[in-house]
């Protein structure tokens, strides 16, 4: 059941991959119709809180401040953890990580283990390497179980098979679960996989589990989740190894309140997770024997030395600003070539991977605002966005086609006389291009007889515009023509 | 009041009757408007592409031609949004790069005086009714710009219900973007497109005579659909609405003037 994992190495431009996803009109009816739904949720249970900008702001702070002293908060977690009876385990990057876990789960003695949703897992493309040593991984989050037994992609980071609907994870089960006769209704569904899975939560002897955040100050883990799946794999299994990305950590215990307020809220449109597990070490008769926490960096570092994108590591992970976004809500999740999609991803999955494997990404948004006005954590998106694209640009060289034509459009903003040449320019330049057309779709004015003239063809760089819009022709006047003119009259 | 007009470089370029609008509705509410002629472009396009470098030059050339003004009204959102969001930051950067060591003190009381179109006449004035008659039935497009960084709220609504004649149609994605994004629109032009098929499918649904907005960059994005489909719903900047009077009309009806389209 291995599958070809989403690695931003390897995947297409967004814009290649967009248009293809463009085309699946179930996809984007699904994808439409879920975040609908999530999206009406979540604001009305935002309106009910008359403290949420408050709510946001000291979220943004607590993590914000996180960050800044991230050295010294990662220390507390590993001593206390450590205290508590666990081993922290610190894993560079992505090959580091695999090595890491590979290693316990063979020391453990098993050769399956149980996951619980962990995006950081994905992202280190853990289940390949688990299977090429030997060893099985069953996801156990509803939304990834669906992704692999669909041998798919996530494309949601709360909810991983947000693009399926359900006849479609009805014909999933069917097919792999071997069930001729089963219904479609969501119970029947939902009923399907706990039996599927709860053969393997008495089985399997070994957990692998993600985190939504660590404690410094208790050395404690903290998952959210609504399905409880989760919690059997922390508590069941012999031995739970969680990989987490360092910059979760959080200060103190207190620090959870605002943002347990926020997560789900964002996140599902709740006002609480079903399960809230938190736990630190070992104890005796209760839970697993042995813990491990493998520390992730991949990256991370990378951008936390980076003033202007740092903020980006505050993301809870919520998927809000995916939720939000109009140009993932057109193209879906598979787009952007990486398990983090989405706003969020446009801007985390460049930096994690040192800008060079996702150069579109950055450019994957209108910069509507839509994502900051909804991040909970306040993550300016729109902000490290305009910061990417710049370095984008920095690593190009000025010697592309729209680097040359940029700089001289900038070069004619700098003076009136070489703007007003340009604007002269612009029209003769036009001119061959340009349909006159008598106003009949003008209801305004329609008294007047003037042509407008209309573009229905651009060439070059910006013959995208005019695939599917036409484009006014530049009238004979500018304002400044008619404003000197005004003058002397 | 002495209110400086900031055109911008494609209303100047591409939406000369908007600007003209402008000057119409301000003098009408009895202010006298100059333009600076060295005026360019905000840096917008560049800054917001990548090109910084490019963009930063604009900042000192604004600054120059418009800080003595009593108040600088701009019919864009989306420049207005530029300069707030962006222009103190590149003052610091230009500054750090050993350049005009005054600049970040004079953005900064400079931008507290420059002013939206819409957002001059609610929000500067306390206007909502400036006389205008329009009998159209009329939807107003929310540019995200104007609506998220900018805080229009509903003012740009409240200037167009007091214009006499004119039915407001609410539009049922008011805060979905159309898909414009400036460089977006050419650069990821198939979803760009399929964000502005959304909008223009709601533009159609309200039944709506013509769409309006008070950024011109959304209305070109929205129109260039509406004329490829041969839908005859036409786009107006706000200030084109609000500059007509029942003296317009009849001098329309009496096609004695040109009416810039
Ligand atoms: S960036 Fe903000 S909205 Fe998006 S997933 Fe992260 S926390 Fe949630």
């Amino acid at each position: 059941m291995s599958r070809i994992p989403l690695d931003p190495r390897t995947a297409p431009p967004f814009q290649a991959a967009a248009k293809a996803l463009l085309g699946d009109a179930q996809l984007r009816k699904n994808v439409r119709h879920a975040t609908d739904v999530i999206q009406n949720k979540r604001r009305k249970l935002v309106e009910e809180k008359q403290d949420w900008q408050l709510l946001r702001e000291s979220a943004r702070q607590i993590r914000a401040h996180a960050l800044q002293h991230l050295d010294v908060y990662l220390d507390e977690f590993e001593r206390n953890f450590t205290r508590a009876g666990g081993t922290v385990h610190w894993a560079r990057d992505a090959a580091e990580a695999q090595r890491i876990v590979v290693g316990l789960v063979k020391e453990s003695g098993s050769s399956e283990v149980i996951k619980i949703k962990s995006m950081t897992t994905e992202e280190v493309q853990l289940n390949n390497a688990l299977e090429a040593a030997g060893i099985h991984a069953y996801e156990t989050d509803l939304a990834e179980l669906i992704i692999q037994l669909g041998e798919d992609q996530p494309s949601h980071i709360v909810v991983p098979a947000l693009h399926k609907n359900r006849a479609q994870i009805r014909e999933i089960f069917r097919r792999t679960m071997n069930l001729p006769d089963l219904g479609d209704k969501p119970a029947d569904l939902a009923d399907a996989a706990r039996r599927f899975l709860r053969e393997k939560f008495l089985r399997v002897k070994t957990a692998v589990s993600g985190a939504n955040f660590l404690i410094a100050e208790t050395g404690g883990i903290c998952i959210v989740e609504s399905e409880g799946n989760g919690r059997m794999c922390l508590t069941l299994p012999d031995t739970l190894i969680s990989v987490v990305g360092i910059e979760k950590v959080i200060p103190r215990w207190q620090d959870l309140e605002p943002l347990i307020q926020l997560l789900p809220r964002s996140a599902t449109g709740e006002r609480m997770n079903p399960y809230n597990s938190l736990w630190s070490g070992v104890h005796p008769g209760d839970g697993p024997r042995a813990m491990h926490v493998v520390l992730l960096d991949n990256g991370r570092t990378n951008v936390l030395a980076d003033s202007e994108g740092r903020e980006t590591l505050q993301c809870i992970r919520c998927a809000a600003c995916q939720n939000a976004c109009p140009v993932y809500r057109q193209t879906g999740g598979h787009a952007y070539g990486s398990v983090y999609a989405g706003p969020i991803g446009a801007i985390l999955t460049p930096q994690l991977m040192h800008m060079e494997h996702s150069q579109t990404l950055p450019y994957a948004s209108s910069l509507c605002g839509a994502c900051y006005e909804v991040c909970p954590v306040k993550i300016n998106i729109p902000e490290v966005l305009i910061h990417l694209r710049n370095k984008v640009v920095e690593q190009n060289g000025w010697y592309t086609p729209e680097s040359l034509a940029m700089k001289a459009v900038a070069a004619a903003f700098r003076s009136e006389r070489r703007f007003r040449a340009a604007q002269r320019l612009g029209r003769i330049a036009e001119s061959p291009l340009v349909k006159s057309e008598k106003q009949k779709f003008s209801i305004v004015g329609q008294k007047q007889t003037g042509n407008t003239g209309w573009i229905g063809w651009l060439p070059g760089l910006l013959g995208g515009w005019t695939d599917t819009r036409d484009l006014q022709a530049m009238p004979e006047e500018t304002f400044r023509d008619w404003w000197e003119k005004r003058g002397k009259a | 009041m002495k209110v400086a007009l900031f055109i911008t470089c494609y209303n100047d370029t591409l939406f000369p009757s908007t600007g003209k609008a402008v000057v119409e509705v301000l003098e009408r509410l009895g202010h006298t408007v100059e333009f600076p002629a060295g005026q360019t472009c905000c840096g917008q396009m560049h800054w917001n592409t990548g090109y910084q470098v490019e963009a930063l030059p604009l900042l000192p050339r604004f600054v120059a031609q418009f800080e003595h003004a009593e108040a600088v009204v701009v019919p864009s959102s989306s420049c207005v949004a530029m300069m707030r969001e962006h222009y103190p930051m590149m003052a610091e950067r230009i500054v750090a790069e050993g350049g005009d060591a005054t600049l970040p003190q004079r953005t900064a009381v400079l931008l507290p005086r420059v002013w939206e179109f819409s957002e001059f006449l609610t929000k500067k004035l306390g206007l909502t009714d400036i006389g205008a008659y329009y009998p159209h039935r009329v939807t107003y497009h929310a540019s995200c710009h104007g609506l998220r960084s900018l805080g229009l709220g509903d003012g740009p609504q409240k200037l167009l219900k007091a214009v006499r004649g004119l039915e407001l149609v609410e539009i049922s994605n008011l805060e979905q973007c159309c898909g414009f994004g400036g460089t977006f629109a050419v650069k990821n032009a198939d979803v760009s497109s399929a964000m502005l098929s959304d909008k223009t499918r709601a533009v159609l649904n309200t039944g709506a005579e013509e769409c309006t907005a008070c950024d011109n960059s959304c209305l070109m994005h929205i129109q260039g659909a509406l004329h490829r489909q041969r839908t005859g719903v036409t786009t107006r900047h706000i200030a084109e609405i609000l500059a007509h009077t029942e003296a317009s009309e009849a001098a329309e009806e009496a096609g004695e003037t040109e009416v810039n389209v």
